[in-house]
């Protein structure tokens, strides 16, 4: 009987369009990602049916576990120039430095008085830092402060780009400032209703509060 | 690598006469370039969140002139109680401390959030319902575009027959039942709700059923 003889494949295969499709995948995920800014503290927010998107111009206030608050406003040059008026405000003198470093900074939930020590703190370990909330009892209410000053800056910065883009004739991109509450699932509701509160004394009466998406029961 | 150098390749070229450059494999070895495009393809992958976080619209009431109070409740209103271990309690129509012109006195009855909820609140919001299902079923049929379906389903919700909800929470209730409750206000088509502050009256009946 004659042998058989098999027929020597090459063990080697063409990966080319393997790795083709590889490097699309990345270049896909590298230019559509955007980093999650890293939080003083983790927030789990409660879930719920409605498929609105967060606001991407904002004031959002997140109020933790425990009942603190924290505060943070979108934009670079809208946050530096609110930690402008804050000082101004609470005689308490940043350097540029501070002020360049607040612009980069995420939520914080310290007051004035240990705001700098805050910001002069590496990033890494802001997490670790004891964040007490921001103050906001009716003798010394600095989130209302920081609402007030935040919206000013916040408005004043929309009109001047929404001019810019009209005179220009170009489509205007940046959005009205809305106002963002993202609370725990089981943080007290009183400590919400004080946010409300000092809101709602701001006669700011609109709000997005944050949720999880959970499919509903029909549709 | 070693052949490169001034060893023993060099002195056997130099006896061969014309010194010719070795030809060298255009193929480049993309082992590593592949492995690492293959990490930042996990990397990513793993790391990237795809949808931005929800969140739900709400309109606050303005808090009422003092010198002005808001008329009291009608009788078409309910109010939603939340207190802790996620409980809720409700009772219709305006607040009564004592039998008032012969109808008792406001009593709590309590409610499990879920089905229950959402039945209690299908009922009650019967007429809202029905017109947004009608709607509904019209845009199904094409008869009406998508706008106008949008434009009649928010005047069907602000119809002035429809009933008025009112959400109030004591001091114990936690954030997640509030979104919990809107959520199935939105669920039902509930088009007129706010939430507003808690009377001690209303404290004092909370504290009473949940001590039984």
């Amino acid at each position: 009987m004659p042998k058989i003889k098999m027929p020597r494949s090459n063990p080697s295969l063409d990966m080319t369009p393997m790795v083709d499709l590889a490097f699309l995948l990345v270049t896909f995920f590298i230019l559509t990602a955007s980093f999650r800014n890293p939080e003083p503290v983790q927030v789990l927010t409660p879930s719920s049916t409605s498929e609105k998107m967060m606001p991407e111009n904002s004031v959002l206030i997140t109020i933790s576990l425990e009942g603190k608050v924290f505060y943070t406003i979108s934009g670079f040059d809208v946050r530096k120039k609110t930690l402008e008026r804050m000082a101004d405000k609470y005689k308490i003198k940043f350097t540029a430095k501070e002020i360049e470093e607040f612009g980069k900074m995420t939520s914080f939930g310290v007051s004035m008085q240990n705001l700098s020590k805050f910001i002069n703190t590496e990033p890494g370990q802001r997490e670790k830092f004891p964040s007490t909330g921001i103050p906001m009892d009716s003798t010394n209410n600095q989130l209302s402060d920081w609402i007030r000053f935040g919206q000013y800056e916040g408005v004043v910065q929309y009109k001047d780009l929404k001019d810019a883009a009209e005179t220009s004739g170009r489509q205007v991109v940046i959005e009205p400032l809305r106002f963002a509450i993202k609370a725990d699932g089981n943080a007290n509701f009183i400590v919400v209703k004080e946010v409300i509160k000092t809101f709602t004394d701001l006669k700011i009466y609109k709000f997005n509060l944050l949720t999880n998406f959970e499919k509903g029961p029909n549709e | 690598m070693a052949e490169l150098g001034e060893g023993s390749g060099s002195h056997a070229h130099g006896k061969k006469g014309p010194v010719r450059a070795k030809k060298q494999s255009t193929r480049v070895d993309m082992t590593p370039m592949v492995d690492l495009a293959f990490l930042l393809l996990t990397f990513f992958v793993l790391t990237s969140t795809f949808s931005k976080p929800k969140t739900m619209e709400i309109t606050f009431p303005v808090p009422p002139d003092k010198n002005n109070p808001p008329p009291p409740m009608k009788v078409n209103g309910y109010t939603f109680l939340l207190t802790k271990d996620n409980r809720v309690f409700w009772y219709s129509g305006e607040f009564k401390d004592a039998p008032k012109n012969g109808l008792p006195a406001t009593t709590l009855t309590e409610v499990k959030f879920g089905e229950d909820l959402n039945k209690l609140l299908l009922d009650k919001n019967d007429l809202v319902e029905k017109a947004i299902l009608e709607l509904k079923k019209k845009r199904l049929n094409k008869e009406i575009e998508d706008t106008t379906y949008k434009r009649l389903a928010v005047d069907a919700k602000g119809d002035p027959k429809s009933p008025f909800f009112v959400i109030k929470a004591d001091d114990k209730a936690v954030y997640r039942n509030l979104i919990d409750l809107i959520d199935e206000f939105n669920i039902c088509n509930v088009g007129k709700y706010a939430v507003t502050d808690i009377m001690m009256s209303e404290i004092n009946l909370i504290n009473q059923a949940t001590k039984e």
